[in-house]
């Protein structure tokens, strides 16, 4: 079982009356919100925290994408990576990933991605997302029905990029490139392993078993909403015939540790609740704009998780509802540790991305719960899955002799001392 | 009216409402289709030969993955009106139909008779920024559209009673199916440059516009006068950017005079 420690990097400054005042927390969230000073601060702070995640020995830290966000201060989680590559040696970097759709030409993708790779030494897990309707459509300007395909054609282009050791020419319907020459290359071969987060269109299952990627449901209601959608995938697995490793699924669930549940509720519920009631208040018509989802995704019912009836669940949500109904997984090392095994199992997934900062949460309080879970949690959960332990399809292969960079060193001054 | 299905030789199957004889008149819908009740296209069918063709993704015509970008669907228009087996047709096109329809003029100008735009769109003038109709609540929707809302949530819906799930499903599939093909002329921005094009329009036009239009204001008129030679403008006072369906008789009275 492999931990990943995710931060979405909320704005922890949205005022108490947010949801009263303002229609959405993202696209069009008023600007005069965002203070570049508490910036500086935040950035640093949530940086450390991922960077704090590898010494306790998450497998990996991660990071992700949103443009106009209040819950999501990354619109280049590439930046927040390559600190990160600099600051750390051990845990992968997930980068979950670049809405590929979006970028234009999408061989800039391939580029970044390839140089995360080499400057970690080959620790780059590469997400590639179709985008949330928010970020793609909207403030991207990606057209709904067309989005899909693009996001196709860009990940084939990345993909050939990065396998091709010729210039080529690529002539794509969104696309057309004379001389595709990726420089640099990434160190893992093939390629990083390719992580595709979805929200819950069912077309990503078939894409994902394609090219037999890691399927990730980055979800934030929690395992209970999440089993029937897991489901429908492993059905898909089953029926294209492919093995059922766990680690060809991942799942995103927000974690709090506290030395006793009552001491859980003390610490966390108003961050947690900051998080629901203000990060996720969206207007509804952001998350679902006409062509995004296929007609068979909104007749599977998958519906986007924060359409009118998400946006319904979230008012007035209380902490007993939150803990309850397993939004959030939160109590002591011990009751986290039983509900996170009915979730992986329940879910059957080997990757775990831990939300375990959430909201406007303090330093102290991230590091608290981090700490807890890594000492108390992680190590009981590490034996699930036995039978599939040597499984590293989905995997991080770095250099065996890669650099520590976080390990202070000093430049050469003379002919002899520099690194090899 | 009666309803026929025919094939563009690209292979889009359109259904097609038909009615009257005399000169073609080919009505282009908007981006929300044809509603259920059309009185203007059976007034115009009293002394023209009315054809209303639905683009693919609307009702039961199919194809829409033939259609991606401008080009494809005015080129599409054209496919329509060959299928039909019409020569020089006056073209009548409202809203996002408006906006194809200009675009046909300016590809092949000889190819039809007279140009109406009502409500059309297809410009984007920076002082007069148009409300983003893929991030609207319904009831925000109906605000915009008619300059009566409670009679234009009835027309929009048809007469559909939504406390009845299924009908309202199918409705909500319908109308994202629509938009979702709307959405690839005029998503993000519903301008794809036409106002290069527009010198080259020669057919009589007429640009007919609700003076209570919400979604596209007035001033869009005068700038669509501006950039096609020769254009009248006419404003209706008492209608929104539905204009067709919300004054059915000033309309077709000002297309009648217009067209002859």
């Amino acid at each position: 079982m492999r931990f990943t420690w995710f931060n979405l990097m909320p704005w922890p400054y949205l005022p108490d009356d947010f949801r009263e005042k303002n229609r959405s927390v993202w696209v069009d969230i008023p600007n005069t919100l965002y203070d570049p000073k508490k910036g500086h601060f935040v950035y640093h702070q949530y940086m450390d925290q991922l960077e704090y995640a590898e010494t306790l020995g998450f497998d990996g830290i991660g990071c992700n994408e949103h443009h106009q966000n209040g819950y999501g201060l990354m619109p280049s989680p590439n930046l927040i990576a390559a600190g990160l590559a600099r600051r750390t040696s051990r845990a992968a970097i997930c980068v979950i990933g670049n809405s590929i759709a979006g970028y234009n030409p999408p061989i800039r993708v391939a580029e970044e991605f390839a140089m995360l790779d080499v400057i970690s030494g080959g620790r780059l897990v590469a997400g590639f997302p179709v985008g949330t309707p928010m970020d793609t459509n909207f403030c991207y300007g990606q057209i709904p029905a067309l989005t899909r395909d693009k996001y196709r054609e860009a990940h084939d282009l990345i993909m050939k990029a990065w396998a091709e050791d010729e210039p080529f020419a690529f002539d794509g319907k969104y696309n057309q490139l004379r001389w595709v020459n990726c420089w640099p290359k990434p160190i893992q071969k093939p390629h990083p392993p390719i992580y595709i987060p979805g929200g819950g269109s069912i077309e990503t299952w078939d894409f994902c078993l394609d090219h037999d990627y890691n399927y990730s449901y980055l979800s934030f209601y929690g395992y209970l909403r999440g089993k029937s959608l897991l489901e429908g995938y492993w059905e898909r697995v089953a029926a294209r015939g492919k093995d059922d490793s766990p680690y060809r699924a991942a799942f995103a669930q927000i974690i709090c540790v506290a030395d006793t549940d009552a001491e859980a509720e003390e610490l966390y519920a108003e961050h947690c609740l900051y998080f629901f009631n203000r990060c996720l208040h969206v207007f509804p018509p952001f998350a679902d704009p006409p062509g995004y989802r296929t007609v068979n995704t909104i007749k599977y019912g998958a519906l986007s998780q924060l359409r009118l009836e998400a946006q319904r669940i979230m008012q007035g949500l209380t902490w007993k509802q939150l803990v309850d109904e397993r939004f959030i997984i939160a109590g002591s090392p011990e009751t986290v540790r039983q509900q996170l095994e009915e979730c992986i199992t329940g879910l059957r997934i080997g990757h775990l991305f831990c939300l375990l900062h959430t909201g406007n949460m303090p330093d102290w309080k991230t590091r608290h719960s981090t700490k807890l879970f890594a000492e108390k949690v992680m190590p009981h959960l590490r034996h699930l899955w036995p039978e599939f332990k040597d499984d590293q399809r989905w995997w991080i292969q770095p250099m065996e002799d890669r650099l520590h960079p976080e390990e202070t060193r000093p430049g050469a001054e003379k002919q002899g001392q520099e690194w090899p | 009216m009666k309803a026929r299905t025919i094939e563009t030789r690209k292979g889009a199957r359109c259904r097609v409402l038909e009615a009257g004889s005399g000169m073609p008149v080919v009505f282009l819908h908007g981006a929300g289709g044809l509603l259920a009740d059309n009185p203007f296209l059976d007034g115009l069918a009293a002394r023209y030969h009315v054809f209303a063709p639905e683009l693919p993704g609307y009702g039961e015509s199919t194809g829409e993955e033939l259609l991606e970008d401008m080009l494809d669907f005015t080129l599409h228009g054209w496919d329509v009106v060959g299928a039909l087996g019409l020569t020089r047709p006056h073209l009548v096109g409202h809203s996002m139909g408006g906006m194809i329809a200009a675009e046909m003029a300016a590809i092949a100008p000889n190819d039809l008779g007279r140009l109406v735009l009502a409500s059309a769109a297809g410009l984007w003038i920076e002082e007069h920024p148009i409300p983003d109709i893929f991030a609207l609540l319904p009831g925000q929707l109906v605000e915009l559209l008619f300059q009566d809302a409670d009679k234009g949530q009835a027309l929009l819906t048809g007469g559909v009673d939504f406390s009845d799930m299924e009908a309202f499903k199918e409705f909500y599939l319908g109308q994202q199916r629509r938009l979702a093909m709307a959405g690839k002329i005029l998503f993000p921005i519903p301008n794809r440059r036409v106002s290069k094009r527009l010198y080259r329009v020669t057919a009589p036009t007429l640009v007919l516009w609700g003076g209570a239009d919400k979604l596209i204001v007035p001033a869009y008129a005068e700038r669509w006068a501006q950039l096609i030679p020769g254009a009248q403008v006419q404003i209706i006072p008492d209608a929104g950017h539905m204009l067709p369906y919300e004054q059915p008789e000033i309309f077709v009275d000002a297309l009648s005079r217009f067209l002859g």
